[in-house]
């Protein structure tokens, strides 16, 4: 047992300071009966990249989701800042969710339109409707979009369909979308699932480089857990809707693995504490 | 590009999402059709004073229709049952024509441009023409009376599922054909096995698809004098029994909706 | 070792309708309802024989299609095109609000309830009917017309938008939503470019199908050439009525063609 735990501060807490996130006894029963969260409880209280990693159904999609309350949870508290966010009425989580800003693993960008309407999307929450309608955005909105489409190396490409991009591509417009809220927490959800291993490392640099740049906190839901080592300042493990390990990515054993997946030959999985940041490519 | 080499370059602040030249298309277009839209309305003759109580009228006619007299139920079985009798001879007429005419339209099964062409008119003409106006035409030729209305609902059939079926003839995999045509087949032979197999599932779906849509239409011939329920509604709304005419319609609703429901069916079970 | 096995020899491709004796049973049925129906319609055969003679009258006074009254002829088309221009421009405005009504992922149960049913009662009466009785309340001529075919088009527009609705990609939108984007906006930003597409090519078939039905509620007297046509009949001119079926279906295909033209490009 940690002895951090042990003293009763949660881990990446500042003393003396207020939680940037704090997440409190989270629960999410679906009307089947499914326990999806069971009393999760943690805090972020630095600017610092989590990485969620659990098996399929272990619930890391759901804690995501209540975040943000695009699933409604059953009890509970999320504290971002100092405000509740699932006892809020309507109006007011609109103005929350415009403070989160989230990524997706299927893109969930609109096909149709073009890689700057995508981006401007991420202001919508700051414009009227027929604004959104005409797609009048203030230029500062507009200034800041080319700004990040520089940032994530997709320069010039403001007018493309998005249909016409590559997965990872998608995927820059996806990570820009969110950035474009200026967001105070960001949600990732499985962002390198549908992209190919290379890739997948380009992503998850360029999210950890833009989350440490803007000291924001990043909660990112990744399954393959040598990514999650490489690229994130804390792990939760979670399994069967339960908190199964809280720490750095060094603490991460065999055994902690086994009881948050199941057995399996983890070497080739983890690096051991010690190795060498990953090389540049 | 590193955040520090974004933060000291300077960006626009304004975006088009078309350009100059196509946001001008697209207002002209946007004008075009308002002014297509003034001119029809403004062009067509129609008495604005009507209007105005035109609620009343409808109020007035509701409350003339209450209580329905189920007592005419029993008058309108028999024509209920024949107006599906038309729509089912019909479609089946329809059917057994559409296949021919299906692999006289398909580019790759007619015999040559000519015949396509001709392929194409008859499929133009039977799809451009209602139902209710073949029944006209039937009516003049036959009398008044089901064959009339089963000869319309046929016409009408025939172009809609020869279209669809020519299309799917068309769409047919070549491998499949060539295959078949490799063994020495006769070409009806290759017809037989190679594409009516691909297009059955197509043919069978919209055949019942076509019939649900002809219990509609059959419903209505009766104006015309082709038979089927039709003409109770017509004389029932000329006597002004308007508490007939709501048994009539709702008679034609239940079958409309058992037939939609039974080709829904049947097509879920196809697929 | 054992001895070749023994092959069946004859073989029965397998039943479409799961069973061989479902599929005698369906042919079966088919072949009783057929003779069951043919009795039961009273055809008077020698009727129907005596009408192929009159057939052959009848097309020899239809050809050659009489064009001389062009001009009643003109007056006639133009109603219905105008009729069906005007009908589907107010149909595609009602259809907006009834399309999002009656879509299960945006709207409240009671309200998709009501706009589903509110759909499946005027899809089932036949343009002709409501066209009675727009004609009972507004007269003859093609005002009735113009409401009837509005009101056909905004159902028929009204179940295809829902439908085109339901089945956009929830992705997106709940992206949009993320963003802390009210209803309006995600509808606008995030539904409406899936939809446009397609809507724009079904509101030009519709177009077309319009000019198509205003020929059919001419003859209960709501103007446009249908009621040309219905009259030229009755007055038994048929060349003239020749003339007019002709200059339909010229329409007819025509607008088919422009309309597919139209879906091609959007595609």
């Amino acid at each position: 047992m940690d002895i951090l735990a042990a003293a009763g501060a949660r881990p990446g807490q500042r003393p003396g300071m207020r939680p940037l996130l704090s997440i409190e006894n989270l629960t999410k029963v679906y009307p089947s009966g499914q326990r999806a969260l069971d009393g999760v409880s943690f805090a972020v209280g630095q600017p610092e990249v989590v990485a969620i990693i659990g098996s399929s159904g272990a619930g890391k999609s759901t804690l995501i989701r209540c975040i943000n309350r695009l699933v409604e949870p059953t009890s509970g508290q999320v504290r971002l800042g100092d405000r509740d966010i699932v006892g809020m009425p309507r109006r007011e989580l609109r103005a929350a969710r415009r403070r989160i800003g989230m990524i997706f693993q299927e893109f969930n960008l609109v096909e149709r339109l073009t890689v700057m309407e995508n981006l401007l999307s991420g202001r919508l929450g700051s414009v009227g409707f027929f604004a959104a309608l005409l797609r009048r955005f203030p230029p500062s909105d507009i200034s800041g979009a080319y700004a990040l489409l520089d940032r994530v190396g997709l320069a010039g490409y403001q007018d493309s369909r998005v249909d016409a991009l590559s997965g990872g591509q998608r995927q820059r417009v996806g990570i820009a979308r969110a950035l474009m809220q200026n967001p105070d927490l960001l949600l990732v959800d499985e962002p390198t699932a549908s992209l190919d291993p290379k890739t997948a490392r380009q992503i998850m640099r360029l999210i950890r480089e833009l989350a440490t740049e803007r000291r924001k906190p990043a909660l990112v839901n990744i399954h393959d857990v040598a990514l999650a080592q490489s690229f994130a300042d804390r792990v939760i493990g979670l399994k069967s809707g339960r908190v199964a390990f809280d720490g750095p990515p060094a603490a991460l054993s065999a055994a902690t693995l086994t009881e948050i997946y199941g057995a399996e030959d983890w070497s080739q999985t983890i690096r051991p504490a010690g190795d060498e940041a990953e090389t540049p490519s | 590009m590193t955040a520090l080499e974004t933060a000291q370059k300077r960006y626009p602040e304004v975006w088009r999402r078309r350009s100059a030249r196509a946001s001008v298309v697209g207002w002209l277009w946007a004008a075009a059709i308002a002014c297509a839209a003034a001119w029809s309305v403004s062009a067509l003759d129609i008495e604005w004073v009507f209007f105005a109580d035109a609620h009343e009228q409808a109020i007035d006619l509701a409350r003339r229709m209450w209580p329905p007299r189920w007592s005419y139920l029993p008058v309108i079985v028999k024509p209920l049952i024949e107006t599906i009798h038309i729509a089912t001879l019909g479609t089946l007429i329809g059917l057994v024509f559409s296949v021919p005419l299906a692999f006289l339209a398909a580019r790759n099964t007619t015999l040559n441009g000519f015949t396509w062409a001709i392929g194409r008119a008859l499929l133009v003409a039977s799809r451009s023409v209602n139902t209710v106006i073949w029944g006209l035409v039937f009516v003049a030729i036959f009398g008044p009376g089901p064959v009339a209305g089963i000869c319309a609902v046929a016409a009408r059939s025939v172009g809609f599922l020869a279209k669809l079926v020519a299309e799917a003839i068309e769409e047919a995999d070549r491998g499949r054909v060539e295959a078949i045509e490799a063994t020495g087949a006769a070409t009806s032979q290759v017809y037989l096995v190679g594409i009516l197999p691909q297009v059955m599932p197509v043919l069978i779906g919209t055949t019942i698809y076509r019939w649900d849509i002809n219990v509609r239409e059959s419903s209505v011939l009766g104006f015309v004098g082709a038979g089927g329920i039709g003409l109770y509604l017509y004389a029932s709304i000329n006597q002004f029994a308007w508490q007939q005419v709501l048994v009539v319609l709702a008679a034609i609703l239940v079958i409309v909706i058992a037939s939609e429901a039974v080709s829904a069916y049947i097509r879920a079970r196809i697929s | 070792m054992s001895t070749a096995a023994a092959y069946p020899t004859t073989w029965r491709p397998p039943a479409l309708f799961g069973s061989r004796m479902r599929q005698r049973l369906a042919l079966f049925g088919l072949a009783a309802y057929l003779a069951w129906s043919v009795s039961d319609l009273n055809v008077d055969v020698a009727r129907m024989l005596a009408g192929f003679p009159r057939a052959l009258d009848m097309l020899a006074r239809m050809i050659p299609p009489d064009f001389t009254r062009w001009e009643l002829l003109t007056t006639g088309m133009v109603e219905s095109v105008q009729m069906a221009l005007a009908a589907t421009l107010a149909g595609l405005v009602l259809s907006i609000p009834l399309g999002i009504a009656a879509a299960r992922n945006l709207a409240p149960r009671p309200v998709y309830l009501a706009a589903r049913g509110f759909i499946v009662l005027g899809r089932t009466l036949h343009e002709v009917i409501i066209a009675i009785f727009f004609v009972k309340l507004f007269g003859f001529g093609p005002a009735a017309g113009l409401l009837t075919l509005a009101f056909a088009s905004g159902i028929f527009l009204g179940k295809m938008l829902a439908e085109d609705i339901e089945n956009v990609r929830s992705g997106p939108v709940e992206a949009v939503r993320a963003t802390g984007a009210g209803f309006g906006q995600t509808v606008v930003y995030s539904i409406v470019p899936q939809v446009l597409a397609r809507t724009v090519g079904v509101v030009i078939y519709r177009l077309d199908a319009n000019v198509r039905h205003s020929t059919v509620i001419g003859i209960v007297g709501a103007g446009g050439i249908g009621q040309t046509l219905s009259a030229s009949f009755s007055r038994y001119d048929y060349d003239f009525a020749l003339a007019i079926l002709l200059s339909i279906i010229a329409l007819v295909a025509l607008g088919e063609w422009f309309s597919d033209w139209v879906r091609r490009k959007l595609r």
